[in-house]
């Protein structure tokens, strides 16, 4: 490139280019997507036949197929409950273990800050037999309440490390003045220094709902006696396994679909929270 | 007074956190340690210990070594491909643009494209199984042979020909995780001084030179990172593995990895005692990649 061009727009066959690979990325990640949706309005010969064809008609009814024969309702409700309760739950004692954490000194603060961070670097799998055994002998296998607690637990080494930072950053000032005033510690952790953080509150809760709302490994393992009390990833998994003898494909990709558009809308809405509060997690 | 009041305030805070997370999370952790040394089955009352004996039986079980080839091949090519893919991306994105007044722009349209590229990554995993069992089956009515149909090609066997599973796997891995990398080295790129481009591109660079000695050295440390979560999720894969291939697949064991191979020895054959071992070496296997790429890959930071 001579110098005199800078200053002027180039010709840009290299931006061309530029788009051309991105916009073949951005295909082969809406492609499968965008089929599965428009596979739910199909009919079984539709499905297999030509994959580029659209649906012969906006077909509503393997939607609620899916939502009442294959209890996408019920897993969702389920769902609903632990993934609610479970991230309300690490919300609390996250924020509560990460302000004490961050913001006072006693004996013991360092070790038990290390003691939440070491849960970040071991795989979930070490653990998984003893943890199933643990949870039968508190008598909670197969039970919401079991699988929540379980959530809470494992959500809190990344909920406290990520608020701990969090905390850390906000001025004293402001909480040393509501102290001397004659409020509780618990009460300015309550009313000031919590919508003091809520941005960060609000990044991890995002990435709690999601995080938890994806879990498929520990209901495997956990909830793998009462169907009735399964969530969404293992109703899907085991659709799949069903349409498969049914051949109810259309059935399957509705319930798929169904699983798709609330996580869809939700990043859609907060996908920049989500984009930085994953991005930090990645950079610790 | 004050005193007694803060230690009451900082203990009740600390409680309940301490308690669950000390009961469900470190109580297993440190168990499946001591069950590693036993040959206990699960539902027995009496745990027989017998040392080292499981990991003496690892060395010459095959399920495990076969296992652990198939790590070793995810190791190698899940964070090249994912990582390669990604910088490409991420460099388009932040700099693809056209050049004005000596300033390096990106390309029009890239907020779009880092929403597009993410949001597979808050996808469940067991979805994205589901949705690619569709993509790669292995008759004529598959989505992808579908496509490659009308070009005249014979159906593949995506998920059941021994020599493919795995490759088919990891790409669904790949699809899954750039978004997430082009994010990272994005915010990485952004925190490169667009002074830096501007000066090399004044004398003379191309795109190509930009690339690859200016953004690829003081991306480094990104890169790093990256390549270490790469390497973890190259020991993870359970989800997807399960549902693409676990049940019925597995042609060969050609898709066989450890933490499926944990599970099933675990829950299906009731060899707590021995997958507890294999969960250890899972441990020490992933320390070990960890370590050893922070040690090989270490050096002089750039400063910017």
């Amino acid at each position: 490139m001579a110098a005199r061009d800078i200053g002027r727009p180039r010709p840009s066959v290299l931006s061309g280019l530029s788009h051309m690979a991105l916009a073949v990325w951005a295909l082969l990640i809406i492609a499968p997507l965008a089929w599965t949706f428009l596979a739910s309005f199909k009919t079984n010969t539709e499905i297999f036949g030509d994959p580029l064809q659209l649906p012969g008609a906006l077909r509503l009814d393997a939607w609620g197929r899916a939502w009442d024969k294959a209890h996408i309702g019920q897993y969702m409700l389920n769902t609903v409950i632990v993934v609610f309760f479970g991230t309300a739950g690490t919300m609390v004692f996250g924020s509560m273990a990460a302000y004490v954490l961050a913001r006072y000194r006693f004996i013991g603060n360092k070790l038990i800050y290390y003691y939440f961070v070491a849960g970040l670097a071991f795989p979930v799998f070490l653990a998984l037999g003893p943890l199933f055994f643990v949870v039968k002998q508190v008598g909670l296998l197969n039970s919401h309440l079991g699988l929540v607690l379980v959530y809470i637990a494992y959500s809190l080494p990344f909920t406290v490390f990520f608020l701990a930072a969090f905390f850390r950053t906000l001025p004293d000032a402001v909480a040393e003045a509501a102290l001397i005033d004659g409020a509780s510690h618990t009460r300015t952790f309550f009313q000031i220094m919590v919508p003091m953080a809520k941005p960060g509150l609000i990044s991890i809760t995002i990435f709690n709902v999601l995080g938890q709302w994806n879990q498929y490994l520990l209901p495997l393992v956990l909830l793998a006696g009462d169907p009735d009390k399964w969530v969404l990833t293992q109703g899907i998994a085991r659709i799949s396994t069903l349409a498969g003898y049914e051949a109810d494909w259309p059935g399957l990709f509705a319930a798929l679909s169904m699983t798709i558009l609330p996580v869809m809308i939700v990043y859609i809405i907060f996908q920049r929270q989500i984009q930085s509060g994953l991005g930090t997690g990645a950079l610790k | 007074m004050e005193r007694l009041r803060r230690y009451g305030f900082v203990a009740g805070f600390l409680v309940v956190p301490v308690a669950l997370y000390s009961v469900f999370v470190i109580s297993p952790y440190i168990q499946a340690f001591q069950l590693s040394l036993t040959s206990w089955n699960g539902y027995s009352s009496v745990v027989r210990y017998v040392g080292l004996d499981n990991f003496g039986r690892l060395l010459e079980d095959e399920v495990f070594w076969r296992a652990l080839r198939n790590h070793g091949l995810l190791l190698l090519v899940l964070p090249i491909v994912t990582i390669v893919i990604a910088l490409f991306l991420s460099f388009l994105l932040n700099l693809g643009g056209g050049t004005r007044g000596a300033g390096m722009k990106g390309v029009w349209g890239s907020t779009f494209y880092r929403v597009v590229y993410f949001f597979p990554q808050v996808l469940a995993v067991a979805v994205v199984g589901v949705l690619f069992q569709a993509v790669y089956r292995p008759d004529e009515d598959g989505v992808l042979n579908g496509v490659l149909g009308r070009f005249g090609v014979e159906p593949v066997g995506w998920l059941t020909e021994p020599g493919l599973a795995l490759w088919s796997i990891m790409a669904v891995m790949v699809w899954q995780a750039v978004g997430f990398y082009v994010v990272l080295f994005s915010a990485g790129m952004a925190a490169i001084p667009r002074d830096y481009f501007e000066a090399a591109a004044l004398d003379g660079a191309g795109r190509v030179r930009l690339f690859f000695s200016i953004t690829l050295p003081l991306l480094r440390d990104t890169v790093q990172v990256g390549w270490i979560y790469l390497g973890i999720a190259a020991f993870d894969g359970f989800a997807l593995i399960l549902v693409l291939a676990g049940d019925k697949g597995e042609p060969d064991g050609a898709t066989t990895i450890l933490p499926v191979t944990i599970y099933k020895t675990a829950f299906a054959f009731n060899k707590v005692g021995y997958a507890s071992a294999m969960g250890v070496a899972l441990f020490f296997l992933t320390v070990t990649f960890a370590v050893l790429t922070l040690r090989t890959t270490r050096r002089e930071r750039i400063e910017l």
